[in-house]
């Protein structure tokens, strides 16, 4: 560089000027800081919006069931239960299937499928979530009520403990659809990541393995999931995320009840952000509205909580390594 | 640099004014969603009229009460009146524009539109979770030579808050005392039993869904959907069906002269609908903008005077005139701008 400027004839005009230098970086700080400054603002007003509720039951609200605006009484457990439960479901179903599609696509697929069929599981992500809702409520609750529920139902009618989660209203409605609904919406994140993540595992490492007589299930799990973990678990920390704040899809089929009557996944029950779009825009000035806010306070503390565990789970994956090498 | 820092603010400032006086005409509302049809329409039709726009938020009762009380609309609109003290305390007034009715509807084999009977007494009790079977003595007896399935009534009820909820739980509560005892009336109350739908829209779909389901909606949606609604009975003992006559019975018995905090549900009359429903419009008394005030009483008295047939085209019942006359008097006497004076119609 220094060579032909120094040889050659100067450029004609100065490409850069100082002040663009300075510009940008006074625009990527801004940026930056704009980042947290939305966050701080973000918390801090929840905080000052859920003061009454806060000051009028402390932790109180988050293991009391009551929600009931007539009396003016709140308590969050079965939203705080709903939100988990859900989120729950929907990752035991999510992450195994996620796992083969991916699986699938960067091993096992014929090279003229992979395209279409990447392409067909990223385009499931483009679906507005309000179309997984009415397609839940319209086509799937009754296929899911009729094919799965009632089945499920008169086979474990009596048996202890399992039976009790399948009692109740086999209508289709409830924790259970609202699961697999987020489910069938979280996968195509954490399948798209995982593909993403299994393709830059290098040839080599695979092909040493393969070399060495490992079978296909061997080289997946003791050369590309120990070199991809730190992708596979963050995919699975952003399909959580989604799940957990999921809103229009769950109130559909979630059933929205504020009742934590059994241990039922039939039964209808609540989630924070269905409750929040159902009673925002209702809530009087006051308990009712502090309280809503406060949930909104609890999701943000149960995302953060999650999204703290899985720095932590990447740190306790690395430091083993450490001890083992 | 200083010559177009100069120019730019003298553009902001022409833009400012044009945008400012483009929107003179404009006057803004936000509330309840149940009247929000008939008032887009009547706002299309007095645009077409008039030339002067009116622009409708359909946010909910509890959302545009906010929005008035703040003043950040010129009305406001809630389908659950606010009590005569709570408008003095914001310095509101109040007064109705349109009729409507909640109805019950059912989705169960065989039964058609207006077959079955039901009483309010029954109708707590179900959405209590006492009565939880079609066929239960209490139901086949005010309903003998109707089949009746062996079948788990599965209720279903509106999820968010809403007026017509408040309608709903308003009449239960004045008709079932163990309703008033354990629920109470609101625009959302602690149910005890039942799948909640997503407005009246969500309501309707879980019907149509669930085998042996009841709900409750706006009689609009009942009828335009063809669902099978029950007939109520009465404070006078007769079994009455949901239609324009029986709501206007209602209203007709009410006693505005008093006070226009009415709630229509369970009124006298033996003609009367039993969950009726008149929705408000609520407007500040003292006007710091005597024109968008006078713009927004200019529509109301329109839309009084010829949106009659267009209400109840869209299946809502306009209120009677005796009414009317008493909503222009309020006016009248009571809007006034900052100095004191009558906000003019003219």
């Amino acid at each position: 560089m220094d060579r032909t400027q120094s040889q050659g004839r100067p450029p004609a005009r100065r490409r850069t000027t100082p002040w663009a230098d300075t510009l940008f970086s006074v625009l990527a700080h801004a940026a930056a800081w704009l980042t947290l400054a939305l966050l701080a603002g973000i918390i801090v007003s929840l905080i000052i919006g859920a003061t009454p509720a806060i000051k009028q039951y402390g932790l109180g609200f988050l293991w009391s069931s009551d929600w009931d605006p007539v009396q003016n009484k709140y308590g969050g457990l079965v939203m705080i239960y709903g939100t988990l439960m859900t989120s729950l479901i929907a990752l035991v179903i999510a992450v195994p299937v996620s796992f083969g599609i991916a699986l699938f696509l960067t091993e096992l697929s014929p090279a003229w499928l992979k395209r279409p069929l990447g392409t067909a599981i990223e385009l499931l992500a483009a679906i507005p979530s309000i179309v997984y809702g009415m397609w839940g409520l319209l086509v799937f609750s009754p296929l899911l009520s009729e094919y799965v529920q009632q089945p499920l139902q008169s086979l474990f009618r009596g048996v202890p403990y399992v039976g009790a989660l399948f009692t109740g209203p086999p209508v289709g409605i409830g924790l259970l659809s609202a699961g697999i609904i987020l489910a069938i919406m979280i996968i195509p994140f954490i399948a798209s990541v995982m593909r993403d993540v299994f393709d830059v595992t290098p040839a080599l490492l695979k092909e040493s393995a393969y070399g060495l007589g490992s079978t296909t299930w061997e080289v997946m799990f003791k050369v590309v999931l120990p070199y991809t973990k730190t992708g596979v678990v963050g995919g699975v920390m952003l399909g959580l995320g989604r799940a957990l704040g999921e809103t229009m899809a769950v109130t559909f089929v979630i059933g929205n009840q504020n009742q934590l009557n059994s241990a039922s996944l039939f039964e209808a029950a609540n989630s924070i952000t269905s409750a929040l779009a159902n009673e925002f825009a209702e809530a009087s000035e006051g308990l009712h509205q502090a309280s809503l806010i406060y949930l909104g306070l609890v999701l943000f503390f149960i995302t953060f909580v999650v999204l703290a565990c899985s720095k932590l789970l990447l740190a306790q994956l690395k430091k083993g390594e450490g001890a083992r090498a | 640099m200083k010559r177009s820092l100069i120019r730019s603010a003298a553009l902001v400032a022409v833009f400012g004014a044009a945008t400012s006086t483009a929107f003179a005409q404009d006057v803004t509302g936000a509330g309840a969603s149940f009247p929000a049809p008939v008032y887009a329409k009547w706002a299309d039709a007095y645009n077409k009229a008039t030339g002067a726009r009116i622009n409708y938020q359909s946010v909910g009762s509890g959302a545009g009460i906010k929005q008035i009380t703040a003043k950040t609309v010129d009305f406001g609109a809630s389908d659950a009146p606010l009590k005569d003290e709570e408008l003095a305390k914001d310095g509101l007034i109040q007064f109705p524009m349109v009729i409507g009715g909640v109805v019950p509807v059912v989705n169960i084999k065989g039964i058609a539109p207006g077959q079955l009977k039901l009483t309010g007494q029954v109708l707590g009790d179900i959405y209590l979770g006492k009565l939880t079977k079609w066929n239960d003595p209490a139901i086949t007896a005010l309903n003998p030579g109707v089949a009746l399935p062996d079948a788990a009534i599965a209720p279903v009820r509106r999820a968010d808050g809403s007026g017509t909820s408040f309608n709903f739980t308003n009449y239960l509560s004045k008709v079932n005392p163990e309703w008033k005892a354990k629920v109470g009336e609101g625009t959302a109350v602690n149910w005890p039993t039942g799948a909640g739908g997503k407005g009246n829209e969500g309501v309707s779909a879980f019907v149509q869904r669930l085998p042996n389901s009841i709900g409750y909606v706006e009689y609009a949606y009942a009828k335009q959907n063809k669902m099978a609604y029950t007939l109520l009975k009465n404070e006078a003992g007769n079994f009455v069906a949901p239609e324009d006559d029986s709501f206007k019975a209602a209203a007709a018995n009410a006693d505005w002269n008093k006070s226009f905090y009415q709630v229509l549900t369970g009124q006298p009359g033996k003609d009367s609908w039993p969950i009726t429903a008149a929705t408000f419009i609520l407007m500040h008394k003292v006007q710091d903008k005597p024109v968008n005030a006078g713009n927004a009483l200019k529509f109301f008295d329109w839309a009084y005077a010829s949106g009659d047939k267009m209400a109840m085209e869209l299946d809502y019942v306009p209120m009677p005139d005796s009414v009317k006359v008493l909503v222009h008097k309020l006016w009248a006497d009571h809007v006034k701008d900052v100095s004191g004076k009558t906000v003019s119609l003219k």
